[in-house]
């Protein structure tokens, strides 16, 4: 059957900032579903508070609203929009849950709103757990012995019954969160508690524990023909226990045989059949090992996660084709969109091995917890394809731009073989690397598999790099014959890791390597094992067989990705890597794009002319531009991943077009930096280099407290500290330890603004000032930040323009680049300049209208301003409304991590709210919070010792001027769990304040470390009837106050 | 042992030979099988005889042989043609490796092919004639041998299994284990009987219904056997599969005709005219009826192949006689249309209370 004719407008939900468990697979999905729909000309309305999506962009919706993700701002949108439809299944477990209050509040009801795709029955069986157990019981398909419970009591009645090991899922959480396994009943009691609070129904399944299982998923659609249909199955090489976004995954399942896997396949179609769903579905198996007894362990009736994985494992889009089954489409009417030969209702063959490993954020936050459990973890994955396993697992580290120099984790060198097996028994993000370094010291097979309950197929491959990697090692370049040289870069040896054990350079052993003809071929990712001609140029790299690639003489112009999701490198960069593809596509060039992030829409193959899935390493990346023989590569919006291969690719001869090696050094390196500033009569913040400890007490002493002490070359804020004096020095030289020569700048407690701008070697253009709400030393990543800026003088921002300006004709710079200022005692300085686009680029574009990727890409062309952009003017006028960005946290998924903010970054995504005052953007931002938390008008101030200090008498009153409650008496292991506690202000860095922190994330009570933060709180607090717009009457606004100002 | 691929078209590939074989090359009709699952299945199912089979998917043994999953009783396949063979079965079912299996019945495994460069070969040229040799030199291609390989796979004697209700003759073209299971499983009484028997015997056998197996080849090697085919289908309630469904065909002077290069894996969609949706199912078909010879016949296409619009199936409208191109009873694959026999076993029993209330 043909589309709906009875929809006009459709309103689709999206899942809000990244948080772990919630990334960027949502963006993924939604962009398809928008482009889906709008292909079939409905009127798209998108909410989605998160700047950072493509998703969000104007080109998708015709209406986007950045506005909070909450069923009273949901209401207020449709009853101003009207859809006909909703779609909620895009949107991650936000746009499920949303879907499901806007259904029982009678919202959809009151406004004839349909919901689209998977009906409201479906979504309910598959997220109560009752009706589904019910259901499951019904089809005879079966689930562990469980129970829901909502009190202790009962959970310790049915542990009494059923025995250890038992698993905690409290319901309605994301990524799993706050669930675990409990091994004996003190562990289980604890963790029923914590499972109760962190459920918004105060509900946990409790189940018999299968952990040791294979873990099975399978990705399934169903159309309203109840014609069905696997995508893919996936087998996770960590068994069940570890939550599978924290799992290494293969696609397709490995270990299975033909009977096990349509077994669970037979069951997956009749359990998506039963609930009814139209559109995706993940289905999740537990199986035993050593009989064909299986359990099903979760349903995930939505594109999720692991859908966007299948995906791009298997080149079936299935957000894209859900999106068409919603609007009443059936799999075989729809085409392939891969082959374009044959039809979507199919089921894909694959002819390769995918690998997934989770990207974990402990290279961050090594205080935290790093065991992996049934609570998500990973910020972020990364997936590797080749024709073996070996190499997949080998791509698939090399992609994680971790600490692990090819399969060797040097951290793990230094344990001993006990520890190393204590490590795999418990499974941390190391186990992978654990595991390999037991082989390396001859640990067999069975003790592993024993320990870790990994099937002997994976432990056996693992097993084999460490037989070839030692054969590595027994040769030499000068010795090595083509044969094993072959072998070694078949099963995935990377050249980097070769010159390192061979003591020589990489470019020696890429020369060695090439001369004997050992070079990559590129095979396709077709859906269909090649049974069919495959119009889709997205490939692989193997160094075995034939090549595939398509010849083309067009001009081609490669784009570098940013990898995966981790603190620090985000979302925006995907944003920016696709919009540069948008850009090149329009200047008629054929764009090229490597990346590995198989969450993301820079990896759906519609976007890019070719698609490498590939790691981004020197060899990967170069071996692509010779293949493909580039003209130009782009690195400016792949984030710190794509600038780190500047050099070596520059060295190679590669044309990288708009920034050099020798820039970046000059601005990474500070040193340099601060001759370039000083030679053009910037202000920089003043500050000395220390080679060791008595120098950095020297000069500490010299400089004058308080310090900021940081790395000489930055990234992400890592390893940067403010200390208040010697005292605290000492501490921190306890607890970390500094690499040497570190840098040590007066630390300034001003103002901190930010630029993007886009220059052509000559002019810039600057949309806005960007200007953080909390005092420089809160990494920008962190902190709140308001556009256009509210209290630079006029003098202040000509002097941001007149210094940008400045540095890049210094540099000749083409492109874009990101610029951070400290504004201290009416005394600009520079502190930061990123020749690359930055976090807040995608904020700016679209709060300004000004698309700064695709102008930069012009220029990075050869274009020059005047010919890109309307304006003469450097600055453009303050946009007439305001526009507050705001981070968002993971640190409940993380324990053991404080949330106090400081120099290094902690949040994992962000909001933003746009208003007419900042009262009401401030309202608006924490609107899910303030309506979740009723009555609450307790404000807890742990200030203890500061209480003289004017800025907290002013926030006192503050506090008593918005009718809110202060309290500081009262115990604060009593107060965290009161009705009438609403926020938390703590300042100190001391070990109580810590544990009250921590004490106070697991209560979810909103704690605030920076006085500027809790009172930006504090201004939006009464701010009642918050106004719904779109990005577009924004827009329409900004131009009319403009004619408005010519006229 | 480095060894050869030789394609018929001229094209070689090296790869490494991991059995020893007693012949100095091996030849066969190069055929190649996209499901990611089920080699046990293929090597045993005797369709596959004489051809040499090509696994799409690259990691081929990992769960070794196990005791349970033999289609019939030994490998048909020729040889067997891979990238990756797994030296040893991961599975707590596994007795042998794949090696060992195949070994054992001096079948050769070439591993360390390019097995997707061969796919797209026959997938642009078509199945073709290959042969496998020690060395690079192609040499002369034997010619293609007209050889009817029924009688190879086919019973010799009539074999009873089971003591169900519905008594069911199986006619073995080389049938797959997998559908004497489904039969057993609905509590029939089966019958095994040689491709050749004849109208009498079977009618001796006093059958409530008839199956006319799957086989290896092309159907018109049969030419001789079609008038037997045709009297008994006429006369019982029949369901055929795969080079059952085109003697069906045959039988009725409809035409049969060549595919390209077959239809062989685990994920060929074909819409069911009438349940109104698409199913899954397995393939293993070099032959297909041709659609427009049907046309001279009373039958009705019922399932229609999604990607290329083959014939799937069809039924005759007023005998019942339904037959499927596809393979119902899985093994390897998808099982989602074992409804099939569900189908075919109400008609038997709609048939047989007839008879009684006649």
């Amino acid at each position: 059957m043909p589309k709906d004719q009875t929809l006009q407008s459709i309103l689709i939900i999206g899942s809000g900032p990244i948080v772990i468990g919630q990334a960027a697979e949502f963006d993924y999905s939604g962009t398809q579903a928008c482009l889906a729909l709008k292909e079939e000309g409905y009127r798209i309305i998108l909410v989605n508070n998160n700047p950072a999506t493509i998703m969000t962009d104007e080109v998708h919706a015709d209406a986007v609203y950045f506005e909070p993700l909450t069923v009273e701002s949901l209401e207020k949108i449709i009853a101003k929009e009207r859809p006909d439809g909703l779609l909620a299944t895009f949107g991650g477990q936000t746009g499920l849950n949303l879907a499901f209050q806007l259904h029982e509040k009678g919202v959809l009801k009151k406004y004839d709103v349909k919901l689209l795709g998977t009906p409201i029955e479906a979504i309910k069986k598959g997220e109560d757990r009752e009706a589904f157990r019910q259901l499951m019981y019904e089809l005879g398909e079966p689930v562990p012995e469980s129970e829901i419970i909502t009190n202790v009591e009962d959970a310790i009645a049915f542990a009494e019954k059923v025995g250890f090991p038992i698993i905690i899922r409290p319901a309605y959480t994301l990524g799993g969160s706050g669930g675990g396994i409990a091994a004996s009943m003190e562990e289980f009691v604890l963790l029923v508690e914590k499972g109760l609070a962190e459920s918004p129904i105060t509900q946990c399944l409790i189940e018999r524990s299968v952990a040791g299982y294979k873990e099975i998923e399978y990705e399934v659609m169903r159309d309203y023909t109840d014609t069905c249909i696997t995508v893919c199955n996936m087998e996770n090489v960590d068994p069940v226990g570890v939550h599978t976004g924290d799992s290494i995954v293969v696609a397709p399942s490995q270990t299975l045989t033909d009977e096990e896997y349509h077994m669970l396949r037979s069951a997956a179609v009749k359990i998506i059949s039963a609930l009814g769903i139209i559109g995706g579905c993940n289905i999740q198996f537990a199986l035993d090992p050593s009989s064909k007894n299986y359990y099903l362990i979760e349903v995930n009736p939505r594109v999720s996660r692991s859908s966007a994985l299948a995906s791009k494992a298997t080149g079936y889009p299935i957000a894209r084709i859900a999106a068409k089954l919603a609007v009443g489409y059936t799999l075989a009417e729809l085409l392939n969109p891969v082959t374009k030969n044959t039809y979507a209702s199919f089921e894909p063959a694959l002819d390769y091995v995918v690998v997934k490993f989770p990207r974990l954020p402990f290279d961050k936050f090594p205080y935290a917890n790093r065991q992996l459990g049934t609570q998500m973890k990973a910020t972020g994955e990364v997936m590797a394809i080749d024709r073996n396993i070996e190499r997949a697992f080998q791509k698939a580290v090399h992609s994680l731009e971790g600490e692990n120099v090819g399969l060797l984790l040097p951290s793990l060198q230094k344990m001993t073989t006990e520890e190393l097996k204590q490590l795999i028994t418990n499974a941390d993000d190391r186990r992978f690397f654990a595991i390999l370094e037991l082989f390396r010291r001859g640990e067999n097979i069975e003790t592993v598999q024993q320990l870790t309950k990994i099937d002997c197929f994976f432990l056996n491959s693992f097993q084999q790099l460490i037989v070839l990697e030692k054969k590595a090692m027994e040769t030499h370049l000068q010795d090595v014959d083509a044969n094993t040289l072959k072998m070694l870069k078949e099963k995935g040896f990377s050249d980097f890791f070769l010159a390192n054990v061979w003591n020589v350079k990489e470019s020696e052993v890429r020369k060695k390597r090439k001369a004997l003809g050992i070079v990559p071929s590129y095979k396709m990712v077709d859906t269909c094992a090649a049974e069919f001609h495959s119009e889709t140029d997205y490939y692989y790299s193997s160094y075995f067989g034939e090549n595939e690639l398509k010849e083309s003489n067009k001009q081609k112009v490669l784009i570098i990705g940013s990898g995966p999701i981790r603190i620090g490198q985000g979302i925006e960069f995907d944003y920016s890597s696709v919009h540069s593809v948008y850009a090149l596509q329009q200047e008629g060039y054929e764009t090229v794009l490597i990346n590995n992030n198989p969450e993301t829409v820079s990896t759906d193959f519609a976007v890019a002319n070719r698609l490498y899935f590939e790691p981004l390493t020197f060899e990967d990346v170069l071996n692509v531009i010779e293949a493909e023989q580039i003209d130009k590569v782009i690195v400016q919006f792949g984030g710190q991943t794509a600038i780190n291969l500047v050099k070596e690719l520059e060295e190679a001869g590669v044309n990288i077009i708009g920034v050099s090696h020798g820039v970046i050094d000059q601005l990474e390196d500070r040193e340099r930096f601060y001759q370039l500033l000083e030679e053009l009569n910037i202000p920089h913040v003043p500050g000395l280099m220390a080679d060791d400890e008595t120098q950095l007490f020297a000069k500490a002493r010299e400089i004058g407290f308080p310090i900021l002490l940081r790395p000489s070359y930055v990234i992400g804020g890592k390893g940067m500290f403010i200390v208040k004096n010697e005292e605290e020095l000492h501490g921190l030289l306890n607890e970390h330890s500094i690499t040497y020569p570190v840098l040590i700048d007066i630390y300034l407690q001003g103002k901190e603004a930010e630029v993007d701008l886009v220059a052509d070697g000559e002019n810039i253009f600057i949309p806005t000032i960007v200007e953080h709400v909390e005092k420089a030393g809160v990494h920008s990543g962190d902190s709140y930040a308001v556009l256009p800026a509210v209290s630079l003088t006029e003098d202040e921002k000509e002097q941001i323009v007149a210094y940008a300006r400045k540095i890049v004709r210094k540099l000749h710079f083409k492109g874009i680049m990101n610029i951070q200022y400290v504004i201290h005692n009416r005394v600009v300085y520079v502190l930061e300049v990123n020749p690359r686009a930055s976090r807040t680029v995608p904020i700016v574009s679209k709060t300004t209208g000004m698309p700064l990727v695709q102008i930069a890409t012009k220029l990075l062309l050869g274009k020059c301003l005047e010919d890109v952009v309307a304006t003469k003017n450097e600055l453009l006028a303050d946009v007439p409304y305001v526009v507050l960005k705001y981070p968002v946290f993971s640190t409940h998924k993380l324990p053991g991590v404080d949330s106090l903010v400081g120099p290094e970054m902690k949040s994992t995504g962000e909001g933003i709210s746009i208003a007419n005052t900042l009262e009401e953007a401030a309202a608006k931002t924490f609107h899910p919070y303030v309506s979740r938390k009723g009555e609450a008008n307790e404000i807890y101030l742990d200030i203890d010792g500061l209480e003289k200090i004017d800025e907290i008498k002013q926030l006192k009153n503050m506090i008593e001027e918005k009718q809110l409650i202060v309290v500081a008496e009262v115990p604060f292991e009593e107060w965290v769990k009161r009705n009438e506690a609403l926020a938390f202000f703590s300042l100190k860095k001391d070990e109580q304040s810590s544990t009250w922190r921590k004490l106070a994330l697991s209560q979810q009570i909103l704690t605030f470390t920076e006085l500027e933060t809790c009172q930006l709180f504090l201004k939006g607090i009464r701010c009642k009837d918050l106004s719904v717009s779109s990005i577009q009457q924004w827009l329409l606004f900004k131009q009319q106050t403009e004619k408005a100002v010519i006229l | 042992m480095k060894a050869y691929l030789h394609l018929a078209n001229g094209k070689t590939f090296e790869g490494k030979l991991e059995t020893t074989i007693s012949d100095v090359e091996i030849n066969g009709e190069v055929v190649f099988f996209t499901g990611m699952t089920g080699y046990q299945e293929v090597l045993t199912d005797p369709s596959y005889k004489n051809q040499m089979i090509v696994f799409t998917y690259p990691l081929i043994g990992n769960y070794g042989i196990n005791a349970a999953d033999f289609e019939s009783k030994k490998p048909h396949v020729q040889a067997v043609i891979v990238y990756e063979a797994s030296a040893k079965g991961y599975h707590y079912q596994s007795q042998y490796s794949l090696k060992e299996y195949l070994q054992a019945w001096n079948i050769p495994l070439l591993t360390h092919i390019d097995t997707r460069a061969v796919v797209k070969q026959i997938r642009t040229e078509g199945a073709m004639q290959g042969k496998i040799s020690l060395t690079s030199e192609c040499g002369e291609f034997r010619k293609e041998q007209q050889v009817q390989l029924v009688k190879h796979v086919s019973t010799s004697q009539i074999e009873i299994y089971g003591d169900g209700s519905e008594h069911i003759v199986l006619v073995d073209f080389g049938y797959k284990k997998s559908i004497l299971q489904s039969l057993l499983e609905r509590k029939c009484k089966v019958t095994v009987v040689p491709y050749n028997t004849s109208f009498e015997t079977i009618q001796a056998l006093e059958p409530d219904g008839i199956l006319l197996s799957n086989g290896p080849g092309d159907p018109k090697q049969l030419s001789a056997q079609l008038p037997t085919i045709r009297k008994v289908i006429d006369h019982y309630p029949t369901l055929a599969i795969c080079l059952g469904h085109q003697l069906v065909a045959l039988a009725y002077g409809a035409d049969t005709e060549k595919l390209s290069f077959g239809h062989r894996g685990a994920n060929q969609p074909v819409y069911d005219s009438v349940k109104k949706k698409v199913f899954m199912t397995s393939q293993n078909h070099g032959y297909v009826v041709n659609k427009e010879s049907l046309a001279h016949t009373p039958f009705v296409i019922r399932f229609t192949n999604v990607n290329d619009q083959s014939v799937e199936g069809m039924f005759h409208p007023t005998k019942p006689i339904l037959s499927v191109q596809y393979h119902p009873e899985a093994h390897p694959g998808p099982n989602d249309t074992n409804s099939i026999f569900d189908e075919f076993l109400q008609t038997v029993k709609n048939v047989r209370r007839e008879k009684v209330y006649a």
